[in-house]
Formats: C-alpha cells, sequence, structure tokens
C-alpha cells in the first residue's frame, strides 16, 4: 500500500535526531510536527523569523503578530526566540539549521529540485524555498513518487524550472525512500507491501537496488 | 521639542515628499506586521508609478492589495505573492512587472542596502532562472550569485513601540522585514502602536536604533487581520 501523507511525515519524523534545529516546509513537512519522537528535544525554525515554533494556539490564545511561515497562527515552544527575516536567512544561509524537510513537484539523479514554478502556470513566488535548498546540508524531500498519471517525479534531469541544483540527498514518497548519489537514485526502504518491480516501474532515473530492500518500519 | 524628536502627528505629514515613480520598501510577512495606516494613506494619495519592494502583495482589498486595486505599482519585488487575484490580473495583462526574489535574498538585499554593501555573493539561486544573466563567482569549490543591494526613496515599516528618537521594538513574527528595511529608506516612516518617551525603552532591548528612523507615527487602527485562522481545542 502507498504511504498517505500523514504516513510520510511519520517515516520523515525518523530522521529527525535529538537537538536538531528543524524547518518544515508547507503541506506534508508541517505534519512532520506531529511526529516527533516524545523521547527528544526538536526545536522547529520558521523563516519569517521563530526559533521555537509551538503548537497551533487555542482559541483564546491567538496572535495575530504570531504566525509560522505558512502565515498560520501558532505559539512559542518553550526557549524560543525571534528574530528578523535577516537574521533567518542567515541561520538558514550559513548552514545553522539541522534538517531541512520541503515538497518538490520533481527531484533527479543529480539532486538538482524543481518545486516553484509550472509554466503555463501562474507564477506565485519561491518564497524561502530556494534559500532553504542552497543553505542546508541535510534536506528531505517529500513527495509522490508519481503524478496522478502514473508520470515519475525521480527523473533523469528536472524538466521544470530548477529551485536548486545537486543540493538533495534524501527523497521519502508514499512508495520508497531514496537516496541520492554518485549520479543516480539508490532504494533504500519500500513502503509496506509495495513491490520493488512498482518502485522500478515509477522511477525514470536510474534507480540502484541492493539484493534485499527492507519495508519501511512504523511503530 | 525638536532635535531628534521624530514624532509627527498626521499621514499627511508622515508622507510628505512622496511622489509618483518612487521605490518604496513595505515591511511585514504576509499581512502580519505591515505599516496599515501608511499603506491605505499611499492608496488615498494615489501616486502611481511605483517600485514596491515586500515580500508579499497583500490580498484583495488589504494591505498593498489597495494599491493594486489603482494600478499603483510598475513593478513589483517579492519573494511571494499567491494569495491575490487582483494581482495574477495585472501581470498577466502587462500592466504591473513583477521581479520574484528568493526570501532570503530579498531581506539580505535590503540589510545589504541599508548598510552601504552594494552587491554580495550567496549560493541561492544559482543555475535557476534566478541567476540568469547575473555574474557568478566560484569560492572555495562552491558556485555563487552577484545579487544587488536594494535601497528605497521611502521605507515603510511597522513597529510595536518606538521613543520619541525613533528607536523601535518590534512584537513577535510582526518583526520580519521591518528591521532591515528601516535601514534602507532614504526617509524611513516607522508606524507603531504606541509612543512613548525617550528613556523609556531599555537600551538593551531595541531592536532599531533611532539613527535609521526620521519619521515616527502612532497609527489611528491596526487591525491585524489574520490569513490563516488556525487552532487547537482547548
Amino acid at each position: 500500500m502507498a504511504l498517505n501523507r500523514e504516513q510520510i511525515a511519520m517515516r520523515v519524523a525518523q530522521e529527525l535526531r535529538d537537538g536538531y534545529y528543524v524547518n518544515l516546509g508547507i503541506g506534508i513537512p508541517t505534519l512532520v510536527a506531529n511526529y516527533v519522537p516524545t523521547n527528544m528535544q526538536v526545536m522547529l525554525q520558521s523563516e519569517n523569523g521563530l526559533l521555537g515554533m509551538g503548537p497551533f494556539p487555542t482559541e483564546a490564545e491567538i496572535d495575530a503578530d504570531l504566525i509560522n511561515a505558512g502565515k498560520q497562527t501558532v505559539t512559542t515552544a518553550t526557549g524560543a526566540a525571534f528574530f528578523s527575516s535577516a537574521e533567518s536567512f542567515a541561520m538558514i544561509r550559513g548552514g545553522h539549521v539541522d534538517l531541512t524537510v520541503l515538497g518538490a513537484f520533481e527531484v533527479d539523479v543529480n539532486g538538482s529540485i524543481a518545486s516553484w514554478m509550472v509554466p503555463g502556470k501562474l507564477v506565485k513566488g519561491m518564497g524561502g524555498a530556494m534559500d532553504l535548498v542552497a543553505g542546508a546540508q541535510n534536506i528531505v524531500v517529500t513527495m509522490t513518487h508519481a503524478d496522478k498519471s502514473g508520470a515519475s517525479k525521480l527523473l533523469k534531469q528536472c524538466s521544470l524550472p530548477l529551485t536548486g541544483v545537486k543540493c538533495i540527498k534524501k527523497v521519502v514518497t508514499d512508495l520508497a525512500v531514496v537516496e541520492i548519489r554518485n549520479g543516480k537514485f539508490h532504494l533504500l526502504e519500500r513502503a509496506p507491501d509495495v513491490s520493488v518491480e512498482e518502485i522500478v516501474s515509477k522511477t525514470e532515473g536510474e534507480l540502484v537496488i541492493p539484493a534485499h530492500v527492507p519495508e519501511m518500519k512504523f511503530d | 521639542m525638536a532635535g531628534f524628536d521624530k514624532v509627527v502627528h498626521s499621514y499627511e505629514e508622515a508622507l510628505a515628499g512622496f511622489k509618483d515613480g518612487m521605490t518604496v520598501m513595505a515591511g511585514g510577512f504576509g499581512l502580519c506586521g505591515i505599516p496599515e495606516g501608511l499603506i491605505k494613506k499611499v492608496y488615498e494619495l494615489g501616486n502611481t508609478g511605483l517600485t514596491v519592494i515586500s515580500n508579499n502583495a497583500g490580498v484583495d482589498g488589504f494591505g498593498l492589495g489597495l494599491w493594486l486595486e489603482k494600478r499603483q505599482i510598475k513593478t513589483m519585488i517579492a519573494s511571494y505573492v499567491g494569495e491575490n487575484a487582483l494581482f495574477e490580473k495585472l501581470l498577466l495583462s502587462g500592466e504591473m512587472e513583477v521581479i520574484l526574489t528568493p526570501q532570503g535574498t530579498l531581506a539580505e538585499k535590503c540589510r545589504a542596502g541599508g548598510a552601504g554593501i552594494p552587491a554580495f555573493y550567496t549560493a541561492t539561486g544559482y543555475g535557476t532562472k534566478v541567476a540568469e544573466d547575473k555574474p557568478t563567482a566560484n569560492f572555495d569549490g562552491r558556485d555563487y550569485v552577484l545579487e544587488r543591494s536594494l535601497t528605497a526613496d521611502f521605507s515603510l515599516v511597522k513597529a510595536w513601540k518606538a521613543d520619541r528618537f525613533g528607536n523601535l521594538v518590534f512584537r513577535k513574527t510582526a518583526m520580519n522585514f521591518n528591521p532591515m528595511m528601516a535601514t534602507a529608506g532614504r526617509i524611513t516612516v516607522a508606524e507603531v502602536e504606541e509612543i512613548v518617551e525617550p528613556g523609556e525603552l531599555d537600551p538593551q532591548n531595541i531592536h532599531t536604533p533611532g539613527i535609521y528612523v526620521h519619521r515616527v507615527i502612532k497609527g489611528t487602527h491596526f487591525e491585524k487581520r489574520i490569513e490563516q485562522r488556525t487552532v487547537r481545542k482547548a
């Protein structure tokens, strides 16, 4: 069975480590915050100027001056800090954020990513995505393995305008966990009850398959 | 009081000298921390041909969305403009030019502009459309794009508190682009919720020193509209 959005987030959460500063993008990445293992501390960075993002507020706690990068009302976690956008992107550009999770339209075997622009459709802008992919050392991309028509999103070469070049090392899809290394995709794990054949058929770029491909584990 | 007293008492005074064709920075992230009253006043004044630097472009009928309504913007420099139906129309019809700029690069362009740095190298956008026609360089094995900094004729910012000398304190994530933009304006106007006497703000807790700020106005009304009201159960 292909993973649903929540399950993809659960798998990404396994990439977290105690003491990590983490930036979560909009969409599935946001859901990762719900699955931080209880035995570790993780600090969420929001690029509009907050380190230490807490849960959504109660009705009584809502504060228009306290939002996340998705413009949602949020709260602060214990030990949080506020700062300007320049300071925020100094953290990102300077490589101080331990893990960035973001969505994409396409990823290719060289680790390039396209996530912000589909020609012919309205271009809304890249927001902070280009800064995040250029600045983070450790980036996990979440997306479906193929589009609705079945066409692969893990490509030899991205067809859409790029967000960044040669910057992605790991992709978690609804079907698999894939590492990008030496110009190839490497299959690390498959979703429960998803066959290697199905993953191969939905991966356009060269995919290296080890003798044994373990199923993802969920507690 | 003269000397360092920056306080003005009307939006007319706050925007004295504002002209057609000027370059304007407007602080805020989405609708959070925007100088609501100053934006509304520019809308009422009706100046056109503006080059506007702001992370976003407001929503229909509020924030910078007002300037779109009156076709006041010639060129928009922003990182994300998706929240606005009119924006799309003006873009497609060619009535307005848009220069999409990565958010961190935009913040740094304002910071550098205010700090007298004309350009800087960043890895952001290397190998993408953003880097087209820009010089690049390789440092220590990594490729970077040369980005020009930005300054403005007017910077319109929003702060929580100011003293009469223009020292500013921002509140929570309403800080965002406001501190850098405050440094990059030839005339910087701060719209604030509260004005106190010099000495009342703790000097070690001031975010923006008054040297950057030329005019301070106490806002008459802050709507503080919320774009995505998300709550959990109590």
